[in-house]
């Protein structure tokens, strides 16, 4: 066990000792052991590293360590070779022998490598991949530099510096104006100054005070607080520290999400070891000052994310929301002034106390400073973490970091904010993101999800989508929020089947303002925004399920045929075989055609035909023309 | 002595304890604010909305719910506008199929569905539900817990899968000693009209004979 620090300067001589220790010289291969590349096996991929290291007597030469997310989990497993920085992308256990040789031999494995979709040029090392390159890494950097599982590496790294200085220089006021004059606005949703909220809890009335950590993170595609508290979590921990030192509380909780077993993990292992070193516990670093941390496991419920919910459910209750025209900062957990950030929002506390809130605030936008972890997902050529500076616009996002739309579709819009969120049309691509900018586009920042969308999104079904979300994830407690929410779910899934009506826009505008005027919590107020929004840039889409029975993205099943080009058809018998409600009629030679009475729209007749045939079409909102006669054959000239 | 703030609830100065809601406030003064899910005995819980208000603070106006917004001194309060009408309407015809009971709904919220033109048919094809009788007001639920003192009664699902349901083995002893609280404090009437035995879809001799 070791000795615990008793002081600000102990911890700067762990720090040397650890670096004076490392051979600057050995190689190393790090490998990505986040949650994305776990399901690709990277558990096995690690232990087939060190295996494969000792086998090949290169134990004093080679590092094997696992890392924590490195945010491009589609191509896990991830590995990196130190020093030059080789990338390796979708490496499996086959591949483990001939990268570790080409590692001690200093070369490179060809084949692994990135291959960019948009140049198809092969990139060597992971910074020149546009994905990274286009990135600042500020909060999720170190991610990829340490083992989340040892302290000592975030230690090495610089991690407990900024505690130590403010615990050893700076009065709990002055860490305080520090996070203040940074305007470090809350990651999690909303946007609120965070130093006011730590400045409304440290002077609300009542001891003791508590400080949260809220990772109860739920939207929809959204994972950046699973990757950091996986994968850095005592830079979470450090974060908490110094807002409990900020604002005199002694205890502090970690709601964690019960999905993120991973995260549960490191994060206990985490409390244990900074508790050993005395940086958890009485007396931190020989100050005075105590904190210790509890980790409170949710119970799958996305309304937990909400202050009040959250704090019920750390209490022991049902997790929901009550009335709190007193903040929880005021009358929290036990009815004890408690603040409450995001894992994001802590994470960077330390930098701001580290580099000082003149370096943080010169990052960013006019209101919304430093950077923001984003999950990009949906229809892009690159998907995963991305942190850049506010101010960086959806294009650069969309465009430079995640290399465009699949397959060179068409870009229709972007949905940021999760279910409180809205979709963003490409007429704003242009717009830089942070939290006002989003705001004003009707949508908002949330917790940072940003889910492309292409042609083929019909946005009246992704309002569906995320109203159906909250009918299941809504407490259903007060009546605007639950009646609401099930109304426009119904309403939405009958224009879907193009069995809306005259009338149901103007009802949604009605019941969506209700819901936003007299919800309890901001889940309700916020409920109807992805529908709003999509109303607001994408009407005639509405209009054209509702007047015209078309879905113009032609993805409502109840609205959307497929037909048999007669003149393309070289009648392969691929889509007849492929049919599962035996809808295709023909055969060998003959022109195929789709009983339309049997065709559910599945579309799987579409998606086989092959491409050089591009028989099968969609249409929606037209008559299906009339099969050929029966018995057609097929004319052999065009297949020259 | 207690503190008093004044505040103005539409146009008129009246005076409440500290620590008061808007509603105790108005109350207190004879001016009626629509409620569903109050109840004197039990603690604001914020959830039929309809005591939705206007609350006028530093020049903003904000809609919040009267039974927890705490009177404050300079507050403004407006009980009735277009705006809290149309609230008030459209929560009644959305929640109304809930309640209906052989084609009408009863007690306060037929008073309600009057008072605000609510027409309680309005949504009843759409949502295709069928009517539990039930709101979800919890007062049955809160009452048993806060005044009775046990939780016999609880809620079960989320989101538009919320119900009432009961916890047979506190409801075994709770229940033994009569409900004639719940009949009352139930605002659709269900619980008072199953008073023949059939509480919350199940007869309680069923129930004490130890068959469920």
């Amino acid at each position: 066990m070791p000795k615990r620090l008793s002081s600000a300067e102990e911890l700067d001589n762990l720090r040397k000792k650890i670096v004076s220790k490392r051979d600057p010289h050995k190689l190393g291969i790090t490998v990505c052991a986040g949650t994305g590349c776990q399901t690709y096996g990277a558990k096995a991929v690690f232990d087939a590293f060190v295996e494969e290291v000792r086998k090949q007597d290169l134990s004093d030469k080679v590092d094997v360590r696992a890392t924590g997310c490195h945010g491009f989990c589609e191509k896990g497993v991830l590995i990196v070779a130190f020093p030059e920085e080789i990338a390796y992308v979708k490496v499996q256990l086959e591949d483990v022998p001939e990268v570790v040789t080409a590692v001690a031999n200093k070369q490179i494995v060809e084949r692994l490598l990135y291959k960019d979709p948009v140049t198809g040029k092969t990139i060597v090392k992971e910074s020149d991949i546009p994905f990274y390159k286009h990135q600042t890494r500020l909060v999720f950097g170190n991610n990829k530099l340490l083992d989340p599982k040892k302290i000592e590496e975030y230690i090495a790294l610089g991690g407990y510096s900024a505690l130590g200085k403010a615990l050893s220089r700076m009065k709990p006021d002055e860490v305080l104006a520090e996070v203040k004059k940074a305007n470090l606005r809350g990651r999690g949703g909303g946007g609120f100054p965070a130093g006011a909220k730590w400045e409304e809890t440290k002077s609300a009335p009542g001891e003791p005070k508590y400080a949260v950590v809220n990772c109860d993170e739920g939207d929809p595609g959204a994972y950046m607080d699973r990757s950091l508290m996986e994968g850095n979590p005592h830079s979470v921990i450090e974060g908490l520290l110094l807002c409990g030192y900020a604002i005199g509380a002694h205890q502090g909780y970690v709601y964690v999400r019960k999905e993120y077993p991973l995260a549960v993990e490191n994060l206990r292992i985490a409390l244990k070891q900074a508790e050993e070193y005395g940086l958890l516990g009485e007396n931190i670093l020989g100050s005075g000052f105590g904190f210790s941390v509890g980790v409170h496991r949710g119970a799958g419920a996305f309304v937990s994310g909400e202050s009040s919910a959250l704090m019920a459910a750390i209490e022991g209750k049902v997790g929901e929301p009550r009335l709190k025209y007193v903040h929880t900062a005021v009358s929290g957990i036990k009815g004890k002034p408690t603040n409450l950030n995001n894992v994001e929002t802590y994470a960077t506390v330390p930098l701001i106390i580290d580099k000082g809130a003149d370096w943080f605030r010169s990052i960013g936008t006019k209101g919304s400073k430093g950077t923001k972890i984003f999950s990009l997902v949906g229809k892009v050529n690159n998907t995963g973490l991305v942190e850049v500076p506010m101010g960086m616009t959806l294009r650069q996002i969309i465009y430079d970091i995640g290399g465009g739309i699949l397959q060179g579709k068409k870009f229709k819009g972007v949905q940021t904010g999760g279910p409180s969120g809205g979709i963003i049309p490409e007429k704003h691509l242009d717009a830089p993101v942070d939290f006002d900018e989003l705001t004003r586009l009707n949508s908002m920042m949330g917790s940072g999800g940003m889910v492309v969308m292409d042609e083929d999104t019909c946005m009246v079904d992704i309002a569906r989508y995320f109203v159906d979300f909250l009918c299941g994830e809504s407490c259903g407690k007060c009546i605007p929020c639950r009646e609401g929410l099930r109304l426009l779910q119904r309403i939405l899934t009958d224009i879907c089947k193009g069995q809306g009506s005259k009338g149901d826009i103007e009802t949604i505008e009605e019941v969506a303002q209700v819901m936003l005027d007299a919800s309890l919590c901001a889940l309700g107020t916020t409920a109807a925004n992805p529908v709003l929004s999509t109303l607001k840039y994408f009407r005639d889409e509405y209009e054209a399920h509702i007047d015209k029975k078309r879905c113009p993205a032609r993805f409502c099943k109840a609205l959307t045929s497929y037909y048999i080009d007669p003149d393309k058809c070289s009648a392969c018998l691929i889509c007849l075989r492929n049919c599962p409600a035996q809808a295709v009629n023909g055969a060998k030679g003959e022109i195929h055609w789709i009983n339309q009475e049997k065709c559910t729209s599945c579309g799987v007749c579409f998606d086989v035909c092959p491409t050089r045939f591009s028989a099968v079409v969609k249409i929606s909102g037209e008559a299906v023309p009339p099969p050929p006669p029966p018995g057609t054959k097929v004319s052999r000239k065009k297949e020259g | 002595m207690e503190g008093m703030v004044t505040l103005q609830i539409d146009g008129k100065q009246v005076k409440a304890k500290t620590g008061a809601t808007v509603l105790q406030a108005a109350r207190e003064n004879n001016i009626r604010i629509p409620t569903l899910c109050v109840h004197q005995k039990l603690v604001p819980y914020g959830a039929c909305r309809i005591c939705s208000v206007e609350a006028e603070k530093n020049g903003k106006i904000r809609i919040v719910a009267s039974c927890g917004y705490p009177a404050e001194d300079g507050l403004v309060v407006r009980t009735r506008s277009p705006r809290l009408d149309r609230i008030r309407k459209l929560l009644i015809e959305m929640v109304a199929p809930q309640a209906v009971f052989e084609g009408d709904v009863g007690g306060e919220i037929r008073k309600l569905a009057d008072e605000y033109g609510a027409d309680i048919h309005r949504f009843e094809s759409r949502l295709r539900v069928r009517s539990q009788r039930c709101i979800l007001c919890g007062l049955c639920v809160r009452y048993c817990e806060e005044v009775v003192g046990a939780p016999a009664l609880g809620f079960a699902g989320r989101g538009i899968e919320r119900r009432v349901v009961f916890y047979p083995e506190i409801a075994r002893r709770v229940f033994a000693g009569g409900m004639e609280w719940a009949t009352e404090v139930c605002p659709t009437g269900k619980i008072g009209a199953e008073s023949d035995g059939t509480y919350f879809g199940f007869t309680i001799d069923d129930f004490l004979a130890g068959k469920l």
